[in-house]
């Protein structure tokens, strides 16, 4: 939240329109390697100029899926449509897309200005215009005195410069970027995420982009898929996925989160809005408005996310709000704001951020101290999956 | 500081510098006296004249009063007679040929075996590299001595290919005792020592490289000259010098296998040191010998710096 001077996103959401042409289509990708599924029957589609992420953890399949539209590996069943053009079977050196790779893969026996030069070398472009191309590269990353340097003469954060001002140089229609950032401290890393957006804008490019780093997922994607164990858990804005995880599985993967296994007690609208439903839990009972499609006496996980609940010693005025007592347990200070986690009598613990507006040292409420947690109806939401 | 060497007791200490100033010292003492004074004691006899006595040369070495009379009696008439007589000319430079053109062709066999055992899956690797090995387990000499038995007119080679009809029942295949055997002994005894360093070349090199050059363009035979053999020269200059040196003072082979008109060096050392008994002549041919090695060596070493 410090940098609030990135570039101006722009409305675009062309997935919502239903006439969009996709620019890339996986279309029921499956890719088994041995026994070992890796992609299954995947279906997934990027739009031009979009800022894409992949995110999971390693193993879900998530490189190997950007692999296969890089024409690295061939997908056992599917197809991946380019501009509406089947792309299987085309070799990589054929392909319009780049890669940066996540160990960069520089050559090594290189300088800097000839790795920049090598892919625009194989395109026999005359040499007057690879050289202005180059110095170009080199500006837009900002290493024009490192031009004559050899990769190994570089520090991290340059090295990853050149790999992206190389994968970046042939203009192409889709930038890969396979972990791009993770070999970065967080302050470069940061910075780094700022400058592939703003580049994503003024080169007009798509980028899809392979993390496992949800915190870097949110802030560069206009879109993310979360994956796990080869399949898409969720694709959606990084606000809805945060706001709105449609499963266990994405709720817990990104952010912090409270997750309460219950049964669906009740339905009726006798509790307020209709579609309002009440989770029993062990004595516990919560009410969420817009919970479901969820029907009485399923089993369901309320979440919520921990800035959206209440910490106060006082008890709730209205004693229909939803509420949580019990003993402070632990709290945690990371300087924007404080995380309590309090443990209810039958051992339950749930946890509360409050954010640090005033400049207290000794906080109101410590450890061991008797807090009530609450929350109102809209702040949690009720997951089937 | 002096705390410090006070908490630490000296025993200890002690005991570490020394066993440390043995690894440096052991290797040392080891070349001083296996090659360095070996090498001093031929220099000496190259510039001795022979002697029909034991040791066959003079002067001998008798004392340190005599020492004077010793070092005037030292000449550099062998150099000259070796640079008179172009049967020793024609050997250096029938050497480094023959060497030269091995070198090549270990190189063209070499390079391909290399690069095909660098990408064999991870798990076969070790076996394949044992077989690469696996010759060492027997004789050097029982291995060339085969080839004898393979490449001789009535051998199995001719045998071979009369029976699949590539030659007539009354042909011979006429490559014993001439170059043609050499170069196979050669190629043979020494490819190890080629594959073995490319392949370790290789074998290191990060596969994403070339999976970078695919997806900027580059073909896959392209980037093979682009980005896997640039990457390999280490490797080509240590197996080029591995082979090209040992193979140019090469006796056992050129012996066995070649003819009469195979001159190597090896052979003409052999000769002038068992068949003439003209020791200080020998070693004169050797001397020269090894300082034509050594400027290859250098520039080896001279890469190799380069490359680290």
């Amino acid at each position: 939240m410090a940098k609030s001077l990135g570039p101006v996103k722009r409305k675009f959401s062309p997935w919502t329109d239903p006439n969009a042409v996709p620019f890339i289509r996986f279309e029921n990708i499956t890719k088994r390697f041995g026994d070992f599924v890796a992609v299954d029957n995947l279906t997934l589609d990027i739009y031009e100029r979009e800022f894409f992420s992949l995110l999971g953890p390693s193993g879900c399949g998530k490189t190997t899926l950007m692999r296969m539209l890089a024409g690295f590996e061939e997908p056992t069943e599917g197809r991946i449509l380019l501009q509406g053009q089947d792309i299987s079977g085309v070799p990589p050196y054929r392909r319009p897309t780049n890669m940066m790779f996540q160990s960069y893969a520089l050559f090594p026996h290189m300088s800097v200005e000839k790795n920049i030069a090598f892919g625009l070398e194989q395109d026999n472009m005359p040499k007057g215009e690879i050289n202005a191309r180059v110095q170009e590269m080199l500006k837009l990353v900002k290493l024009e005195q490192f031009a004559k340097r050899k990769p190994n003469q570089l520090s991290g954060g340059q090295r990853q410069r050149v790999a992206l001002a190389r994968s970046l140089a042939k203009r192409p229609k889709v930038l890969l970027l396979d972990e791009p950032l993770g070999a970065l401290d967080k302050k470069l890393r940061e910075e780094t995420q700022f400058e592939l957006m703003d580049l994503q804008q003024t080169l007009g490019m798509t980028f899809l982009i392979v993390t496992h780093d949800q915190e870097e997922a949110m802030t560069v994607s206009d879109r993310i898929a979360v994956m796990d164990k080869g399949i898409i858990m969720q694709v959606a804005t990084p606000a809805e996925i945060y706001e709105a995880p449609n499963s266990r599985y994405v709720a817990d993967f990104i952010g912090d989160i409270n997750i309460i296994e219950g049964t669906i007690a009740d339905t009726t609208s006798a509790l307020g809005a209709p579609g309002t439903v009440k989770i029993e839990s062990d004595g516990l009972s919560i009410a969420v408005d817009q919970g479901s499609q969820a029907v009485k006496g399923d089993q369901v996980a309320f979440a919520i996310r921990p800035e959206k609940v209440r910490i106060s010693q006082d008890a709730p005025a209205d004693p229909s709000v939803n509420s949580f007592y019990g003993e402070v347990w632990d709290i945690g200070y990371l300087g924007d704001f404080s995380l309590f986690i309090v443990r209810s009598k039958d051992g339950r613990f749930m946890r509360a951020a409050q954010a640090n507006v005033s400049r207290l040292v000794d906080r109101p409420i410590t450890f061991e101290d008797m807090v009530w947690l609450t929350w109102p109806r809209d702040a949690g939401l009720v997951l089937t999956r | 500081m002096a705390n410090v060497a006070e908490a630490n007791p000296a025993p200890h200490t002690g005991g570490h510098s020394w066993t440390r100033w043995l690894v440096v010292v052991v290797p040392y003492v080891w070349l001083i006296l296996f090659f360095v004074a070996p090498f001093l004691i031929i220099l000496k006899i190259s510039f001795s004249d022979t002697a029909i006595s034991i040791p066959p040369y003079t002067p001998v070495f008798e004392g340190f009063g005599a020492i004077g009379d010793f070092f005037s009696q030292l000449d550099f008439e062998n150099y000259i007679f070796l640079t008179e007589d172009p049967l020793y000319i024609w050997s250096y430079l029938s050497s480094l040929r023959i060497a030269a053109i091995s070198t090549l062709l270990l190189l063209l066999i070499g390079y391909p075996m290399a690069l095909a055992m660098a990408r064999a899956p991870t798990s076969i690797r070790p076996t394949l590299v044992m077989l690469v090995i696996l010759p060492f387990w027997t004789s050097f000499l029982i291995r060339v001595y085969a080839w004898i038995g393979i490449l001789k007119p009535d051998g199995l080679l001719t045998l071979a290919l009369q029976t699949i009809g590539l030659m007539g029942p009354d042909q011979q295949v006429q490559i014993f005792r001439t170059d043609y055997a050499v170069f196979i002994g050669i190629v043979y005894s020494y490819l190890p020592f080629m594959v073995l360093p490319l392949y370790s070349a290789l074998e290191k090199m990060d596969n994403s490289l070339l999976e970078a050059a695919s997806d900027l363009g580059c073909p896959p035979w392209k980037a093979f000259w682009k980005i896997t053999f640039p990457l390999s020269l280490p490797g080509v200059i240590a197996g080029s010098m591995i082979c090209f040196i040992p193979i140019t003072g090469e006796f056992v082979i050129p012996d066995l296998l070649g003819g009469a008109d195979t001159l190597m060096i090896g052979k003409t050392l052999w000769t002038e040191f068992f068949g003439n008994r003209d020791w200080p002549l020998a070693s004169a041919v050797a001397v020269i010998l090894l300082i034509m090695l050594v400027v290859p060596i250098m520039i080896f070493q001279n890469q190799q710096k380069k490359v680290v």
